[in-house]
């Protein structure tokens, strides 16, 4: 047999139509440009040296005692902070879906799981110190300890545990939503009590799910480079070492194999966790919810989880409420009162507050726009359309998902300092917002992609077709159908692009220049520094721009998304 | 609607798909040659899987054959892009653009096609009038019932008016009453603009009420074609009789009797009209439709009653043969004498009745 004849036409068919034969070549370029190169270039500088090819670079980098050490810290705060938030986030998703909730506790838990996604990312390494530290509330004014260190690796696992719990929260609830309760309620039928069917049927239903959600934290733990940087102390982790292996070493190469290692962790774990246990995740929760759940009012099983959850809940909601109120004291740890504005006075006044806020704000603002545009264009031609350089694109943008910042960070610095290749073709770009503005777009680009990505799978193909089929060709389908059809994700990418671009720093802070400010750039610098009351400024004033960009898009999807009525249709 | 209508040609098409489960390439249609008529209502029948919706797509332009050419009228238009095809679909689950209301997917391939804005008014008004959905251009496509959003996707599909109309599976999504009124609705409308159409359906009460001709496929292949009446009284497969319709066989030898040509079923005798070609001593299989025969106490082929079933407008009677077990349906079975499971009578029919395959 020869399928031949069809992949000519299929071909043919393709190249009539220039728009979208276009938006595929500028895509790939895109993608190879700003997401495979760079990474290559770390291959290439970390195994060619002057003496050609060679394994000496590996083998300088694991003589030093200092990377080694940190291979291990990162494994092992990854490891802790994994399993501790699937727990966590299981123990909240189940409270969610089986237990008879109060609305305030409902509330509770609505913002917990809100926080994290508007927050920048050190706010909870600032409070922990805030409150933990040598001088901190709780220790020293109401323990009376003076000698607290939060610093470390304990100080890590926690931050990182309470930044990242919220995000296994989310999807363990999205995944016990989907057991049947028919299941469970079988299992009662036949005698089983509530302990029995939790261990029989719900949790071994479960268990890909939560391998799933231990993996995806895992690997944000060892990508995570603000809280390391901040409540890391003399703790090292990969992503800390590697900037300062390139900041205060000046050993680009190192940098670059050390990325390599780092990246070759995330990969490996990216892949268990995408082509192994997602599969298997979707293959043992295939069924839809029947009919409602019946509801835990037992009072033996509600209160004691619905008093750990909201205490649970209740500490978190505090630590984040603590930066801001931390910006308005006099000297934090000294004196309290009476309240004052002056921080974000100085804010303002001596440190170019506005210079940063402009700087974060426009930088932002043009990324989100892109990003969103683009993810929505990669998952149409995803779900969509067939092609050959389909599986590329698709893998590409999922691959962005598995590199840390920081290496892509330093990918950007080998690959683009000298232009492509040292040759010195687009160097221009190097040093200005323009490249800040792609690594932005590129750190989004995969959680836009995905969502635009689920969105697409729930619309029926055939209306698609049925706009081809009347003469549209795809950039009229793309237009008049596909983007309208989506608008919602469409929002939320945009809004969730803007928020994370302006709440960046691993890769940022290593390709930024003096001539912009970029907020969370200077709240880093000021927490190092020691000037808790300045980071905690910057950090209110930024948790309330991205509070606000969300509080938009809820208002703008309630009155412009008419993706809802669409969906009640189906 | 001054068009010249056009006919669609097949020639040799076939397509191959990979099995997802072996990883296996296996032909979805093998080797097909069709000639549609131009103005003629063609039907595409066959069980899931026999390669019909893969045919109606091929020539809508979602998948290319990987053998042979397709023609609209006398144009090859394998090299087309659906959008670009002179065709409209109409699809099982609508697909009508959610975002927009009634006119606005009426008017959608006017709007692409560049049409004054008078001349759309003028034209989706006149399909709706049409397709009896006048005054409801201002709804939302999720006011409307099921019906009425598959005569707005007939409508939408009409207006361009387009050299081919495709239909796939449009009412399977529709509860059997209304499936009944809306293809009557479909021919009505059909033979009123008269505009070549081609349906994919498995049901094959829709495919008779609808169809000049009708094409039977299986396992990639036309099985037969024909129309309603060919098909149903002369099927040339066992697969055909089964499928068109309810259908019996009983296999016999061929013999000469009493001057004519029978076949000897279970050591009776019965009288078929003899075709070309046929061989005294051969085995042959005739197609008895259930109600082509009645049960007699005194003539014709032997047989038991295992149930007997009154249904109102007739009854219902499974008999053994043999070892063959026989449906039968007895029309209008007031007044007529009744027979009881259990009891031994005969089967009586014409040799012009049944069919030899």
């Amino acid at each position: 047999m020869n399928k031949r004849q069809s992949a000519v036409l299929d071909r043919k068919k393709l190249m009539a139509d220039p728009i979208m034969v276009t938006t595929i070549v500028v895509l790939i370029t895109f993608l190879t440009l700003f997401i495979l190169y760079p990474l290559a270039m770390l291959l290439v500088d970390s195994f060619i040296s002057d003496n050609g090819f060679s394994f000496d670079i590996f083998k300088r980098i694991f003589e030093m005692p200092s990377f080694t050490k940190a291979i291990t810290n990162t494994l092992k705060v990854g490891f802790l902070v994994g399993i501790a938030s699937a727990l966590i986030g299981l123990l909240f998703a189940y409270v969610e879906v089986y237990v008879r909730m109060n609305k305030f506790v409902g509330g509770l838990f609505k913002v917990v799981s809100m926080l994290p996604v508007v927050s920048p990312p050190f706010v909870l390494s600032l409070s922990m110190i805030m409150l933990f530290g040598k001088a901190g509330i709780i220790t020293r004014f109401l323990l009376g300890i003076y000698d607290n260190s939060v610093y470390g690796f304990w100080g890590i696992v926690i931050v990182q545990t309470l930044t990242f719990f919220p995000v296994c929260y989310m999807m363990l609830k999205g995944l016990l939503k989907n057991i049947d309760p028919s299941l469970e309620e079988a299992a009662r039928d036949m005698g089983a009590s509530r302990m029995k069917v939790f261990t029989s049927v719900t949790l071994p239903l479960m268990l890909p799910g939560i391998g799933n959600a231990f993996l995806v934290t895992f690997i944000e733990s060892i990508a995570d480079f603000a809280n390391p940087m901040i409540i890391g102390g003399s703790y090292d982790t990969l992503a800390t070492t590697i900037y300062l292996q390139i900041t205060g070493a000046y050993d680009k190469s190192g940098a670059a194999a050390m990325a390599v290692v780092l990246l070759c962790i995330t990969l490996a774990m990216f892949a268990v966790q995408k082509y192994y246990l997602e599969a298997k995740t979707a293959a043992t929760l295939t069924g839809k919810a029947s009919r409602g759940r019946m509801l835990i009012e037992d009072k033996s099983v509600k209160v004691p989880l619905t008093i750990l959850c909201s205490l649970a809940a209740g500490f978190v909601i505090l630590m984040y409420i603590c930066v801001p109120i931390g910006s308005f004291f006099p000297t934090w740890g000294y004196k309290f009162f009476p309240l004052t504005g002056k921080w974000f006075k100085l804010v303002f006044t001596r440190y170019h507050g506005f210079k940063a806020f402009k700087d974060s704000f426009i930088l932002s603002l043009i990324s989100a726009p892109v990003t969103a545009l683009l993810s929505m264009i990669i998952s149409y031609l995803v779900v969509k359309r067939k092609f050959k350089a389909k599986g590329f694109i698709e893998a590409v943008s999922m691959l962005a998902m598995a590199v840390p910042g920081t290496v892509l960070g330093v990918g950007y610095i080998r690959g683009f300092s000298g232009g492509i290749f040292h040759t010195g073709f687009l160097q221009g770009i190097y040093g200005t917002g323009l490249i800040l503005v792609i690594v932005f777009v590129v750190r989004s680009l995969p959680t836009g992609t995905r969502s635009g990505i689920s969105a697409l799978r729930q619309i029926d193909k055939s209306i698609e077709e049925s706009a081809y089929d009347m003469g549209a060709d795809s950039f009229k389908v793309f237009m008049t159908v596909t983007l309208p059809l989506i608008k919602d994700s469409f929002l939320s990418g945009l809004v969730t692009a803007f928020v994370r671009s302006i709440t960046a720093i691993s890769a940022i802070i290593l390709l930024v220049t003096p001539q912009f400010l970029l907020i969370t750039v200077q709240i880093n610098e000021f927490a190092e520094k020691g000037s808790y009351s300045l980071a905690c400024a910057f950090a209110t004033i930024l948790i309330i721009i991205t509070y606000g960009a969300v509080l938009l898009m809820n208002v703008f999807i309630k009155h412009f998304g008419t993706s809802k009525q669409i969906k009640e249709d189906n | 609607m001054e068009k010249i209508k056009k006919g669609v040609r097949l020639e040799n098409i076939s397509k191959i798909y990979q099995d997802p489960k072996t990883g296996k390439d296996f032909y979805a249609v093998h080797d097909t040659s069709l000639t549609i008529e131009p103005g003629s209502f063609v039907t595409l029948l066959g069980p899931s899987g026999c390669g019909k919706t893969t045919t109606l797509r091929m020539i809508a332009g979602f998948e290319s054959p990987d053998e042979g050419e397709i023609y609209l009228g006398d144009e090859p238009i394998n090299e087309l892009t659906p959008n670009k095809r002179d065709t409209a679909m109409v699809f099982q689950s609508y697909a009508l653009l959610p975002h927009y209301n009634v006119f606005d997917n009426v008017a959608y391939g006017l709007k692409l096609r560049k049409v004054s804005k008078e001349e759309i008014h003028e034209r989706v008004m006149s399909i709706l009038k049409l397709v009896e959905l006048e005054g409801m251009e201002g709804r939302m496509t999720n006011q409307l019932s099921g019906g009425q959003q598959q005569r707005v996707a007939l409508a939408r599909a009409l207006v361009i008016e387009p050299s081919v109309l495709l239909f796939d599976e449009p009412l399977s999504n529709l509860d059997a009453k209304l499936r009944v009124s809306m293809r009557t609705e479909i021919r009505r409308i059909q033979q009123e603009v008269g505009i070549t159409a081609i349906y994919v359906t498995h049901d094959q009460s829709e495919a008779m009420a609808l169809s000049d001709n009708i094409i039977i496929m299986n396992k990639g292949v036309v099985a037969q074609m024909g129309t309603p009446q060919e098909i149903y009284y002369h099927p040339n497969s066992e697969f055909v009789a089964d499928f068109i319709g309810e259908a019996n066989f009983l296999k016999g030898k061929l013999i000469d009797f009493e001057g004519k040509s029978a076949l000897d079923i279970n050591g009776t005798p019965v009288v078929i009209e003899r075709r070309e070609g046929m061989e005294n001593g051969k085995e042959y299989t005739i197609v008895l439709r259930p109600e082509a025969a009645t049960l007699s106490e005194n003539k014709g082929l032997p047989c038991k009653v295992v149930l007997s079933c009154f249904m109102g407008s007739y009854q219902n009677y499974h008999v053994m043969v043999g070892d063959t077990l026989v449906k039968l349906a007895e029309n209008n079975p007031k007044n007529k004498r009744i027979f009881a499971v259990g009891e031994n009578c005969f089967i009586d029919f014409e040799a012009g009745s049944v069919h030899v395959l």
